[in-house]
């Protein structure tokens, strides 16, 4: 009887096991295909003279030298402003305010922004930086925009890393005279450094894959020309393969394969520093 | 060793450790804390202030009651509903795949594979999420939407079709973490308890944990849906920038957030009309996502309260 119902059951349990295990492996499979076809779309425009020309009507000639020197210029100084924020953020969060009616307020805050569209950012920037501050359409408007969307990862990253630091050591550095400020610098922070930085390097990976904000900030489609300074119009490595995917030639479409495997690359390299710095520091503290 | 660097730290920065310094450092930490407050107003702020200058301009049920959105034409309309419909189908599109998909996932990694299997194909899986969304945009156009059309009889070139499909694998890691939390809540006694009471493993997920998971579930499916409504790049490259007021896949449709980036590739001065619907259709962006973030919020608190 038992045996029977058992038999009974096993095959549907294969079936649905087999259904689950291939709700995992299909994406994966499409996600290879996606990256495959993407690196086969732009095997003919792959060059060094890619990475190191213009811009150019003739789409053979056209490059993406002002696209990579906007985004890296972008992701730095998004970097630059988002890190001190985001780590203050989270070193008041977790090391002072603790319980605070404030505190409160922040963490409602946070995470209400995790879940704000991005293009909503650029709605926020070109109302705020680029008009009302009057940065103009500009590489620091462009970074101020970035550096709040990416804010909430690299505040939660933080938070994160902070927690990991154990109570008994802020207690010693009290026991030893040490302010709250002192344990914090001396021993907190070091401590953590390693987490905040992967938060970091997560935050800027995601900045630099960012297309939307950017358009609404009003990034520029079409550069001839690198960025002289921080009030500088700009374009992006996802402003300028949405401006070649956007148009009818195939020519140009291949080049749009070739931006996505520069951008792709950037990131992977980024993330590859982040692992190899972290492990670094890691083997020191 | 940290005995020695804190005395010398100490005695170094002795003069500037006293409780005016603490105080005003405490003070900065807060500001850092408050620009995330700031932020949240800013948007909620301007948003309101060009939504109102909109709606002094145009009617409510101007904007309510037409079915053409044209404010490009010489001939304007305002009516929101064709900018709506083309989010709501992009978005069921990518969440009737992402749903399956993700559910299955999140059953597969939490009950029934290995430890080791699923420290392998977890990460593998939040990599989706990674992809930036230009590179799905490539991908539903170049890719995803050719194909289609072999299978698809009167497939446009632009379409909700492919673009929502794109979309909806790009979601597939929100639906299986989230899900994965709330299989993860059910409690082991209850599984126990069905084991006891003779039920195979199958029934088990299919009739105990998934039913007391439903909440945690909803809560993913919602919050997945909200990704695909605020999901900007790749509707804006495949699914063509025409708003229609239609729920049939195959034709170009335009979504609120292609709107925003339509109009921002043009230079619109400020102060115009037309730089007032950017506001207007963000407006309705964010009431939109905000309360389907908060009710995701809500349900997903219930299941935490259970465990």
């Amino acid at each position: 009887m038992a045996g029977a119902a058992q038999r009974r059951s096993r095959l549907p349990e294969k079936v649905f096991r087999a259904l689950c295990l291939v709700a995992v492996i299909l994406p994966l499979l499409v996600l290879t295909v996606l990256l495959v076809d993407v690196v086969i779309d732009a095997s003919g425009r792959l060059s060094w003279s890619f990475l190191t020309s213009y811009p150019s009507r003739h789409a053979a000639r056209a490059g993406i030298l002002p696209g990579l020197v906007g985004s890296l210029m972008l992701i730095g100084l998004t970097a630059l402003l988002a890190l001190p924020l985001g780590v203050g953020a989270a070193l008041y969060l977790e090391e002072y305010g603790r319980q605070g009616r404030l505190s409160g307020l922040i963490e409602i805050n946070i995470s209400n922004l995790a879940g704000v569209p991005s293009v909503l950012y650029g709605l926020l920037g070109l109302g705020f930086f680029v008009r009302t501050l009057m940065l103009g359409r500009s590489v620091l408007a462009g970074a101020c925009t970035l550096a709040l969307l990416v804010l909430p990862i690299v505040i939660m990253a933080s938070r994160e890393a902070l927690r990991t630091v154990p109570a008994g050591l802020r207690e010693a550095c009290y026991a030893l005279g040490s302010t709250r400020w002192q344990a914090i610098s001396r021993v907190v922070l070091p401590m953590a450094f390693p987490g905040i930085l992967t938060g970091a390097i997560l935050a800027v990976s995601r900045a630099l894959g960012e297309t939307a904000p950017l358009v609404v900030v009003g990034a520029l489609t079409y550069v001839a020309f690198l960025p002289s300074g921080l009030d500088s119009p700009f374009t992006a490595l996802p402003i300028q393969i949405f401006s070649w995917v956007s148009r009818p030639q195939k020519a140009f479409v291949e080049n749009a394969a070739a931006g996505i495997v520069v951008l792709i690359v950037t990131m992977l390299l980024i993330n590859a520093a982040a692992v190899l710095l972290r492990s670094r520091l890691q083997r020191r503290t | 060793m940290r005995l020695t660097t804190t005395e010398s730290g100490a005695i170094r920065f002795g003069r500037r450790a006293g409780p005016r310094w603490e105080a005003a450092i405490e003070g900065a930490l807060l500001l850092c804390g408050l620009v995330s407050v700031a932020t949240t107003a800013g948007i909620i702020l301007l948003l309101a202030v060009e939504t109102l200058a909109f709606f002094r301009e145009v009617s409510l049920p101007a904007f309510f009651g037409d079915t053409q959105w044209t404010p490009l034409f010489a001939e304007k309309h305002f009516g929101i509903w064709p900018l709506l419909s083309g989010t709501v189908l992009t978005s069921a599109i990518a969440l009737l795949v992402a749903f399956p998909f993700g559910l299955g996932a999140a059953v597969y990694l939490s009950e029934l594979a290995s430890q080791r299997v699923r420290a392998l194909l977890k990460p593998a899986l939040e990599v989706l999420a990674g992809v930036p969304t230009i590179v799905y945009g490539y991908f539903a156009l170049v890719f995803v939407t050719p194909v289609l059309q072999r299978v698809v009889p009167g497939l446009a070139g632009f379409n909700s079709l492919g673009p929502g499909i794109v979309m909806g694998i790009m979601i597939i890691p929100f639906v299986s973490s989230l899900s994965e939390d709330a299989l993860f809540a059910v409690p082991p006694s209850l599984r126990e308890g069905a084991y006891a009471l003779g039920a195979a493993p199958l029934s088990t997920i299919l009739r105990v944990v998934l039913p007391s998971a439903s909440s945690g579930i909803a809560a993913a499916a919602l919050l997945a849906v909200s990704r695909a409504v605020g999901e900007t790049m790749i509707v804006s490259i495949a699914a063509g920038q025409q708003p229609r007021l239609t729920f049939d896949p195959r034709v170009p449709v335009e979504t609120m957030t292609a709107y925003i980036v339509q109009i921002s590739m043009g230079d619109v001065p400020t102060g115009t009309l037309e730089y007032r619907t950017l506001y207007v259709v963000g407006t309705a962006l964010f009431v939109l996502t905000y309360v389907m973030n908060l009710a995701s919020r809500r349900l997903r608190s219930r299941f935490q309260e259970l465990t």
